[in-house]
């Protein structure tokens, strides 16, 4: 059987509205927290706050815009798998932390 | 039944199929991208809790250069969106398309790659290389980690390059570009996270 | 232009190794002989080395974790035999150095290269047959993964003559495993072939947890699934959440190692605790890994040696799934005295009691589903009531470990030693002997000797208590872990107990040898014709055994759980399809061996610092996948016919069998 027409298959893909929109906002989440920090102007607690949020929300842009993330049902093992793998990350950088955090402190480690 | 229509039968029962071991494909490298998830999650962890020990050396304040990240971050961002571009010409069965969007992005992460290079040259040649404290060690194993994934996702854009040039737009093909798609934008959040985390709150 | 190799890495002066390596090559040296004679090599090449088929990846898996088995048993012989003799002036025949590779071969061999591979070749080989599949979801990586895992098998065993093994036990903490108090190879053989065994490893759990969420029959909903294989996905779970953190921690360990940074060092700004940390974040979910296929198999054995349908099949899963998370947040119990304080220690005490609590559920589903049961006394339900016995008592000395002032005394005491050694024996060994006896006849179509595999049980089980028992004493007395001498009088009676348990444990496994031998022998008259040898209850002993490579004739429809039985209720567990249609399957492939010869390449190259052939065989694995993608050719239909032809003649085996 000769392919004389293009055989692409059936995937979730998004528009060229879609990607725009994405790629605009990721602009601004990104251009904001580079001036904010390289003008220095809040203080520095709300500021590591600031960049925190404003990175949580652009990979959230990411994830729907670009990787076309959702709540549908052909993405829902997606979603699944995707927040099984975010509680693994947050237990084991955020126990980690705590963890090392105890053991520097009890064991006085310098540096 | 008639010749075409048994022909077709099978053409559709053998599209049928192969969208299924796409869509197996797909889910598939989905978790692969998962486990490289927890990969960076060690290294993060890591950079975390040794992130501050200096050895009496440079801090990220002293060493880093936000224009330069700056610059990275737009290649990096830019070349998501360039590849967003070519999977819709790759919808659209415009194979030009797809090749030309494709080699775009391949400029701009390559672009990627050699501004980082130049950053790590750079501070290695000032005697400021991963062997100079554990807070170096780290940030050069974490973003070097970022930096040879991007490097691998760029050897697989060139092999695809080729391979939709030769073979043009075929079931194959369009999988893999839907699998490095998965790919370069997961590459692009862990970037989020990185400049986030080592180089805007280093700089701090 | 050879790197740090040359002549004097091979170990003259220990006559031991000497010894062993000469078998070991001479060994491999019949082995290609033997093939050679029988003119097998074609047959090997298209059946086996090019196989991408689950079942016989699973039995290639099996194969080598029973032969690594017996090599880290002849550790267990050489550190028995050592302390029983090492008292006071006495100080045995194995220097300490030498003591230390074994203890931390002893440990690597166990853990990866016989137990992961034995509970992953039974994966591969039951789970695709229990939901209703073809194959599994990537079967040329499935393929790829066991050459990966085979490399790390090869690297382990080359590091016996060439150079050394590591010496600072399984986990290689640093700062000894650091280059300045491990400057040999002997780390790096650890390292390197744990990275790249690591590889195949992940591929497996994305593999099999692909296969499972997408390639299930018509009607399997997850609440359908065998237990097996509900224990199979827990497993694939923690695998592709833990196995990534050992990549890393290896991998920092080996930057430290060959570019001098300094993650873990004592200067630098290292910090060694962190090692122990991410090792065990790894370490923990890995001990799952091991054990909760081992519950899987006890949950398929039970019920069908019942004849009924497991009890509480709904906990069982919930039991299994909370295990699987779980196990994520119990870590530190790994090192309680490291330091953390005492809320952290509190936390992750308390974690560790609650993971207890899902296998008491299980045990108690057992039990119920035995009770008022007809019970099969049969070789692998023997193996499960050795089980239940055995690992109840070992969890528990594993809550009383996990209560961090009593951790404090026992911490890297022989008491720990016990502990472990009781749940993966009594856990993880048992369950796999018992799956290899049940399964056995489903991958080779006939059944193993009963009387034997009964004898070898019982072998096994006192072996394990003489042995293990005192080792619980030693550690109350105080020993700790790892020493091959002592001066303590206390110790010896003990100790000369352990290495008579030692005895009786290899009884019971030259009998396993003697059984295959014998079951070999005998095939004939043991044939399973119908598939159903046990009369089962799931997907897999609705096929002949062996089964066609394409499992199926027909995917089956499902309706229940224990789907098979209830086909056997509709009356319908003979049915033929009323057309048989073309089966799409993948063509083997000698891909996944030559990824497997390029990382052996990097693997020693990088070990002995000979970067030329380091960046070949790096190279040498990227270009062959490279070259496996640009085929389009990868699939081949089995005609119809055939396919009817194999289902005509396994019916009418079977029916001549039943009558």
């Amino acid at each position: 059987m000769k392919e004389t027409e293009a055989k692409v298959v059936d995937a979730p893909h998004g528009t060229p509205r879609i990607y725009l929109t994405g790629f605009v906002l990721s602009i601004i989440l990104t251009a904001i927290p580079f001036t904010l920090v390289m003008t220095n102007t809040l203080p520095i607690g709300w500021l590591i706050a600031t960049i925190v949020v404003l990175a949580v929300v652009q990979i959230i842009v990411h994830l729907v815009a670009f990787l076309h993330l959702n709540a549908s049902s052909e993405q829902s093992w997606n979603l699944t798998a995707f927040s099984y793998t975010l509680v693994i990350l947050i237990v084991l950088v955020g126990a980690s932390l705590w963890i090392m955090f105890h053991l520097n402190y009890n064991m006085m480690i310098g540096g | 039944m008639s010749d075409e229509a048994l022909t077709s039968n099978l053409v559709h029962s053998q599209e049928h199929e192969f969208n299924n071991i796409a869509s197996t494909r797909l889910f598939g490298f989905w978790i692969y991208v998962m486990s490289d998830c927890i990969l960076f999650a060690s290294l993060f962890a890591t950079y975390a809790v040794l992130g501050h020990n200096y050895a009496g050396g440079p801090t990220g304040k002293q060493l880093f250069d936000l224009k330069g990240v700056i610059a990275e971050t737009t290649c990096l961002l830019v070349s998501s969106f360039t590849y967003g571009l070519a999977v819709l010409a790759m919808f659209r069965k415009s194979k030009n398309g797809v090749i030309g969007w494709l080699a775009l992005t391949f400029v701009l992460g390559a672009s990627f790659v050699g501004l980082e290079l130049n950053e790590f040259s750079h501070l290695i040649a000032e005697g400021n290389g991963p062997q100079r404290s554990a807070f170096l060690s780290s940030f050069f194993t974490l973003v070097g980690t970022h930096g040879a994934h991007v490097s691998t996702g760029l050897i697989w854009m060139a092999v695809l390059i080729g391979q939709v040039m030769k073979k043009g737009i075929t079931q194959n093909t369009s999988t893999r570009i839907l699998l490095l798609s998965l790919f370069w934008h997961f590459l692009d959040i862990v970037w989020i996270c990185l400049f986030t985390i080592v180089y805007l709150m280093g700089v701090l | 232009m050879l790197g740090k190799l040359s002549l004097s890495a091979i170990p003259y002066d220990n006559p031991i190794v000497m010894v062993a390596f000469g078998f070991m090559i001479a060994a491999v040296i019949a082995l290609l002989i033997l093939v050679t004679a029988l003119r097998k090599w074609k047959y090997l090449w298209d059946e086996w080395l090019t196989t991408v088929d689950h079942k016989r990846i699973g039995v290639m898996y099996i194969i080598v974790a029973i032969v690594m088995g017996v090599r880290g048993f002849a550790d267990v012989v050489m550190m028995r035999s050592q302390l029983a003799l090492s008292y006071g002036s006495h100080y045995g025949y194995l220097p300490p150095h030498h003591y230390d590779q074994i203890f931390s071969a002893h440990g690597v061999i166990m853990i990866f290269f016989m137990a992961m591979p034995f509970v992953i070749g039974l994966i591969n080989i039951a789970v695709p047959l229990q939901i209703g599949a073809r194959d599994v979801a990537f079967p040329f990586m499935n393929s790829v993964s066991f050459w990966t895992f085979f490399v790390g098998v090869v690297l382990v065993n080359i590091s016996l003559g060439i150079g050394e093994f590591s010496k600072v036990g399984w986990m290689g903490y640093p700062p000894l495993s650091e280059p300045t108090y491990s400057p040999g190879v002997g780390v790096d053989y650890y390292i390197w072939a744990l990275e790249i065994a690591g590889v195949g490893t992940l591929m497996t759990g994305i593999n099999f947890f692909v296969t499972i969420i997408k390639m299930r029959a018509p009607g399997m909903t997850l609440m359908k699934m065998p237990v097996f294989t509900w224990t199979a996905l827990g497993t694939n779970m923690l695998i592709i959440g833990a196995f990534p953190i050992l990549t890393v921690v290896l991998a920092l360990l080996a930057m430290d190692r060959y570019l001098g940074t300094h993650f873990f060092t004592n200067s630098g700004g290292g910090n060694m605790m962190m090692y122990v940390n991410l090792f065990w974040a790894w370490g923990h979910p890995e001990v799952y890994i091991l054990v909760l296929p081992a519950f899987g198999v006890f949950s398929e054995v039970v019920a069908t040696f019942t004849g009924k349908r497991l009890f509480g099949y709904k906990s069982m899963v919930y039991a299994t799934m909370a295990i699987t998370v779980i196990s994520y947040i119990v870590w530190l119990h790994h090192f309680f005295t490291m330091g953390a304080g005492g809320d952290v220690n509190a936390f992750f005490s308390i974690s560790t009691m609650i993971i207890a609590v899902p296998t008491g559920v299980k045990i108690f589903n057992w039990l119920f589903t035995i009770y008022r049961g007809r019970l099969r006394l049969t070789v692998p339900i023997l193996w499960t009531l050795g089980f239940i016995v055995t690992f109840v008592w070992g969890g528990m000395s594993g809550v009383m470990l996990a209560i961090p002032g009593a951790d404090f005394v026992l911490h890297n005491s022989q008491f720990l030693i016990a502990h472990f050694h009781n749940v993966i024996i009594g856990g993880t060994v048992f369950g796999v002997i018992a799956g290899f006896t049940y399964w056995f006849p489903k991958a080779f179509g006939f059944k193993l000797n009963e009387k034997i595999g009964k004898s070898a049980f019982w072998f096994f089980i006192v072996g394990f208590y003489v042995t293990f028992i005192p080792i619980y004493i030693l550690g109350f007395m105080g020993m700790t872990r790892r020493i091959n001498h002592y001066t303590n009088p206390a110790f010896q009676a003990p100790m000369w107990v352990a290495v008579s348990g030692v005895g009786i444990t290899a009884i019971a496994i030259l009998l396993l040898i003697v059984q295959m031998y014998v079951s070999i022998r005998d095939r004939n008259k043991n044939r399973d014709l119908t598939g159903d040898p046990w009369d089962g209850r799931t997907l897999e002993w609705s096929v002949s055994s062996p089964p066609p490579h394409y499992n199926f004739a027909e995917i089956p429809a499902v309706r229940d759980i224990d789907a098979f039985w209830d086909m056997k209720k509709q009356g319908i567990k003979h049915s033929r399809p009323a057309q048989y249609h073309d089966v799409h399957m993948p063509k083997n492939t000698p891909a996944g061996l030559f990824v497997g010869i390029f990382s052996l390449l990097f693997g020693f190259a990088i070990i002995w610092h000979i970067w030329w052939l380091t960046i070949i065989g790096f190279i040498g694995v990227i270009a062959t996948v490279i070259v496996r993608t640009s085929n389009d050719d990868i699939y081949h239909y089995v005609p119809a016919e055939e396919v009817k032809e194999h289902d005509d003649h396994h019916a009418k085996q079977a029916l001549a069998q039943e009558v």
